[in-house]
């Protein structure tokens, strides 16, 4: 199947794997958020998981343990993020950017003397014959394991925030933590246990970037993504398969446009790749205007500090 | 002092000429100063410089004393750290990017007794600033050619950063030399709209790849799209730009383009160590050292090897120049005639595609 | 067991006594990392606080830079600190400043080159309604659909660096500028410059826009009904609504007056310290602001103090790199400690310490 000379097939495929760093990152800042608290810190958390991911893996000759490394480093990344919005009660947007910019800087230190190494390659999942199947072989299985990690963490933290108790307690902490800690619940240790999972997803989110896209380290190698999948959080309007929906287009759109640029067709490049923030806005509008049921959506205790006062 | 003073201001009260005329006799001890606008990291323009940097340490032993800042930001940052530098006592100032050029000229006119040195701008507005740019597009050309005689697909590729004169330049100049070996070879080009987001990089090329496009140049900094191309397993191959990029060698990079600017850092500081310094708008290519050709690999077949070696060879022998007419441009207007050369001030304002490339160049 | 337990008012003593406190801190964290780095820790720390203030060589330089990369962040977070307090989160700042610069310039580029007075006026009325207009966006969403601010102020920062980019390429490139990206320069044109108004001050026109902004935030707060409304808004939104504040028009009022700030702070660095309008103008300065809002605890005397204060890291980083040869890395991991330090003994002003028994856990 062919559109402007573009194999759609291909394009999808291409796309799924694109979109797998932003989408991790999203789906982790999603339950962070779903929790109450808002890290602005997504980037920083990224490129410390590239760097530490990197590191790991060229260590161990492993890149399954490098994405261990890689959530492992975000997370201790997010332990200062932790220890001054949920014990110091700092405001938390600047600490999330605060915390950008100290990662920018530390993973750059910590990467000194890295560039020009390649890092052990991943390889696709073996699927076998049905990777000839047309079509659907193209665009299901010719990927790496991460591509379908991916996928099923965003399942995962669907049904557990729609079907289990966990999912119930944590909701009911970022919608009103006096409420949650009213019944009991421990509204600290459950963000705690939320950013640190928002952290590791970024953190493997940006190890999929330093080992898998562009298996190298260079300087500033997430080159934004943690904005992008902050954006993406906001387009789902806080629904785990809007994520992958949402991570999809973003990373689609790029696709698509470097595809169509490939193809030679001609495309105002700069407003193509505006259209994406665009269209989310558009979505917000939309969605929130309707009834106000989705505004609603988003958690109402989002970005406040909680201190209990007996 | 008074009397250097009057010489600047007579200088940019004349229009400026080049030959500023040589400035006081020779120094002892030389402070050479550096500022680039990437991390020393980052595996490509900025680390090139530092190379440069290194190499006049080497060169000159204790006669010199360097000192660099990088990620400075272009525009009011750049003033000031220029400031900072010429304030501490740097004799000469290397700027590295285009974007220092109004930040370079302001500085140099407060601060007559220091040298400036901008890197591919054109404003040398008084008399102690010179600037210098390599002829990229000569290695563009070799790249060309070895695209030309390596595809199999006849779709070739070329990911550009920016729509700029200076990346356009580097465009025809691989087309041009790879269509004269190759009649059949088509061009994609892929604008990336950025120098350095290593995923949208790697993403054009894998663009590019889907599109059957087998060989692969790009304008950007990291290395990213040679990454790419290594996930292929030998079906794509392409060129380490900026750097070497030799870790590639055993993989995708059958050949590249290195910016090596050591030579011009250390004529240019040895030319103040001893008192030659001048004035200059330098733009050497291959024959002055400047652009290299990174070693060719044996993925390439030896006749093609020595083809493109010769080309290289002719290119800074002087006989030949990668644009010879007749080339028309892409609207079919006539641009060189027969057996002419392009002149340098069409190819620095360069702002459109040679006849044969599709496409249009964004505005 | 330690807990923390409310104060009924912060602690004015802790108020004053944290940045000393943090900055300490700083010192010592920091001081530790350059010494991992294979630098003198005191050596490095002296260059960051001490030398862009008293350095015989530098200071008489660098003071009055002080002012000139603190007026935007003190602008911006002024117009930012009275949404904030009123609890309305413009953190788009960015986007407003880069609407107000692209506005700005192109109001004065549209009459280039006349020499009249009225230029530059025109050109920060412009900028002001850029910025005013780029948040009137959430503002209007807000007020119309309840669409959440943060996130489409946050959103619109990317449109607005893709206008940014196609600017620069297109419609304000210089023609005159060899096909390179970017406008023409603003500071070089009399009628468009923002010029120092007193030389070797510093001092220019967005400066004297940063005092007043305190000085009006100061007077608004303590004197106007707006003011009052404000804060009442912040604290208790419901007693807000009944001593008759209308929350719409607080929106449009709050987001309009601080993308009218950051509008202007983007206008007066185009036409001063930046000069011109290109691809990467912005430089963060709209998020670090948002951070300086808070380092002032929403104060305006508070925002004036924490402008300042990064202010001289920016510049003292850029010296300790250039002096010192850190890695800018370094400074950025610096800057990011002395946040994290100030926010986090923030909580010594808002909160007592006090021990507690294992029985009576908190949590």
């Amino acid at each position: 199947m062919e559109i402007f000379g573009i194999n759609i097939a291909v394009l999808i495929a291409s796309l799924m794997v694109a979109s797998v760093p932003i989408m991790l990152a999203a789906i982790g800042e999603l339950v962070v958020e779903k929790a109450g608290v808002l890290n602005l810190g997504v980037e920083g958390m990224m490129i410390m998981g590239a760097i530490c991911g990197f590191i790991t893996a060229v260590h161990t000759g492993s890149p399954m343990v490098g994405f261990l490394g890689g959530a492992a480093g975000a997370m201790a990344l997010s332990l200062v993020f932790i220890l001054l919005t949920q014990v110091f009660l700092a405001n938390q947007v600047a600490t999330g950017l605060a915390l950008t910019l100290f990662g920018l800087g530390l993973s750059s230190l910590l990467g000194q003397g890295y560039n020009g190494i390649k890092p052990p390659r991943l390889g696709d999942v073996p699927f076998g014959p049905l990777e000839n199947i047309p079509f659907f072989g193209r665009v299901l299985f010719t990927h790496d394991i991460m591509v379908y990690a991916s996928i099923a963490i965003v399942a995962a933290v669907w049904a557990v925030l729609k079907y289990s108790r966990a999912g119930l307690i944590l909701r009911a902490v970022g919608e009103s933590h006096d409420a949650a800690h009213a019944l009991g619940y421990k509204v600290v240790r459950i963000r705690i246990l939320a950013i640190l999972f928002g952290a590791a997803m970024a953190g493997l989110g940006g190890a999929y970037v330093s080992l898998v896209r562009v298996p190298q380290w260079t300087d500033g190698i997430t080159a934004g993504a943690g904005w992008i999948a902050l954006a993406i959080v906001v387009f789902a309007s806080w629904k785990p398969w809007r994520v992958l929906i949402g991570a999809y287009l973003f990373g689609g759109i790029t696709v698509l446009q470097l595809n169509l640029q490939a193809a030679g067709a001609r495309i105002p490049v700069e407003y193509l790749s505006m259209s994406p923030y665009l269209i989310t806005i558009l979505v917000l509008v939309i969605m929130s205007s309707g009834r106000g049921r989705a505004s609603l959506n988003a958690p109402a205790a989002l970005g406040q500090n909680f201190h209990a006062s007996r | 002092m008074k009397r250097r003073h009057l010489l600047a201001s007579a200088a940019l009260g004349l229009g400026l000429t080049i030959a500023g005329g040589a400035f006081a006799a020779g120094m002892d001890h030389v402070k050479a100063c550096f500022v680039y606008v990437g991390p020393i990291g980052d595996g490509g323009w900025t680390f090139q410089h530092d190379q440069g940097r290194l190499a006049v340490e080497k060169e000159f032993g204790d006669k010199v004393e360097t000192a660099y800042q990088e990620n400075v930001p272009e525009g009011a940052d750049a003033e000031r750290v220029l400031t900072q530098m010429a304030l501490s006592g740097c004799n000469i100032i290397f700027t590295t990017s285009f974007g220092y050029m109004d930040a370079t000229n302001a500085v140099a006119a407060k601060f007559p007794d220091v040298k400036f040195e901008h890197a591919t701008g054109f404003k040398r507005d008084s008399a102690n600033v010179s600037t210098y740019n390599a002829r990229f597009y000569e290695g563009r050309a070799v790249e060309g050619l070895l695209a030309g005689r390596m595809t199999k697909t006849n779709k070739i590729g070329y990911i550009g950063s920016f729509p700029i004169p200076e990346v356009v330049m580097g465009i025809n100049s691989y087309y041009l030399n790879a269509k004269k070996v190759n009649p059949a070879v088509e061009l994609s080009v892929v604008w990336a709209f950025t120098w350095f987001d290593p995923a949208k990089e790697a993403d054009a090329a894998k663009a590019l790849i889907d599109q059957g496009v087998d060989v692969i140049a790009s304008h950007t900094d990291s290395t990213a799209v040679l990454a790419e191309a290594a996930k292929t397993e030998g079906k794509v191959i392409g060129f380490g730009q900026a750097s070497d990029m030799a870790e590639y060698k055993d993989g995708p990079r059958i050949s590249s383009i290195i910016d090596n600017w050591g030579p011009y850092y250390v004529k240019r500081v040895g030319a103040l160590l001893d008192g030659s310094y001048e004035q200059a708008d330098a733009w050497e290519g291959i024959a002055g050292g400047e652009v290299l050709i990174g070693d060719i690999t044996d993925a390439v077949p030896a006749e093609v090897k020595a083809e493109a070696e010769g080309l290289r060879d002719a290119i800074a022998a002087g006989t030949y120049h990668p644009f010879t007419g007749p080339i028309k441009k892409q609207d079919g207007s006539d641009w060189l005639a027969e057996g002419q050369t392009a002149p340098d001030g069409d190819l620095l304002g360069m702002s459109f595609y040679v006849e044969g490339i599709t496409g249009e160049i964004p505005k | 067991m330690l807990v923390l337990e409310k104060r009924p008012t912060p602690s004015k003593g802790w108020a004053w006594g944290t940045p000393f406190l943090a900055v300490a801190l700083t010192m010592i964290a920091g001081g530790a990392m350059f010494a991992l780095l294979g630098k003198d820790p005191v050596e490095a720390i002296r260059t960051i606080f001490w030398d862009p203030l008293f350095n015989a060589q530098f200071a008489s330089y660098s003071r009055p830079q002080l002012l000139v990369k603190a007026a935007p962040l003190i602008l911006i977070a002024i117009g930012l600190s009275l949404g904030f307090r009123a609890g309305i989160w413009n953190i788009g700042a960015e986007g407003q400043y880069i609407m107000g610069a692209v506005f700005g310039a192109a109001a004065g580029l549209a009459l280039y080159p006349a020499e009249t007075r009225w230029i530059f006026p025109l050109m920060i009325v412009a900028g002001a309604f850029g910025g005013f207009l780029w948040a009137m966006i959430p503002a209007i969403l807000k007020t119309k659909f309840r669409t959440n601010e943060i996130l489409v102020s946050l959103l619109l920062v990317y449109v607005a660096e893709n206008i940014l980019a196609s600017m620069a390429l297109g419609a304000l490139r210089n023609p005159e500028g060899g096909g390179f990206p970017g406008s023409r320069n603003l500071s070089q044109w009399p009628a468009a410059a923002n010029k120092e108004l007193i030389a070797g001050t510093g001092l220019h026109w967005g400066v004297v826009a940063a005092v007043i902004a305190v000085i009006a935030a100061y007077v608004l707060l303590q004197r106007h009904i707006l003011g009052f409304q404000i804060k009442l808004s912040g604290q208790a939104p419901r007693a807000a609504r009944f001593a008759g504040v209308k929350p719409e028009t607080l929106v449009v009022l709050c987001m309009g007056l601080s993308g009218a700030l950051a509008g202007l702070a983007g206008v007066f660095e185009v036409a001063g310290p930046a000069g011109q309008i290109s691809i990467d103008f912005n430089q963060g300065y709209g998020f670090t602001a948002i951070i300086v809002a808070f380092l002032g605890r929403l104060h305006p005397v508070g925002i004036l103090l924490a402008g300042l204060l990064m202010a001289l890291t920016y510049i003292g980083g850029e010296l300790a790199q250039f002096m010192l040869g850190l890695p800018s890395a370094a400074i950025q991991a610096f800057q990011g400690m002395l946040l994290f330090f100030l926010l986090a003994v923030d909580v010594l002003s808002n909160y007592r310490i006090r021990l507690a028994s294992f029985g009576r856990e908190a949590r």
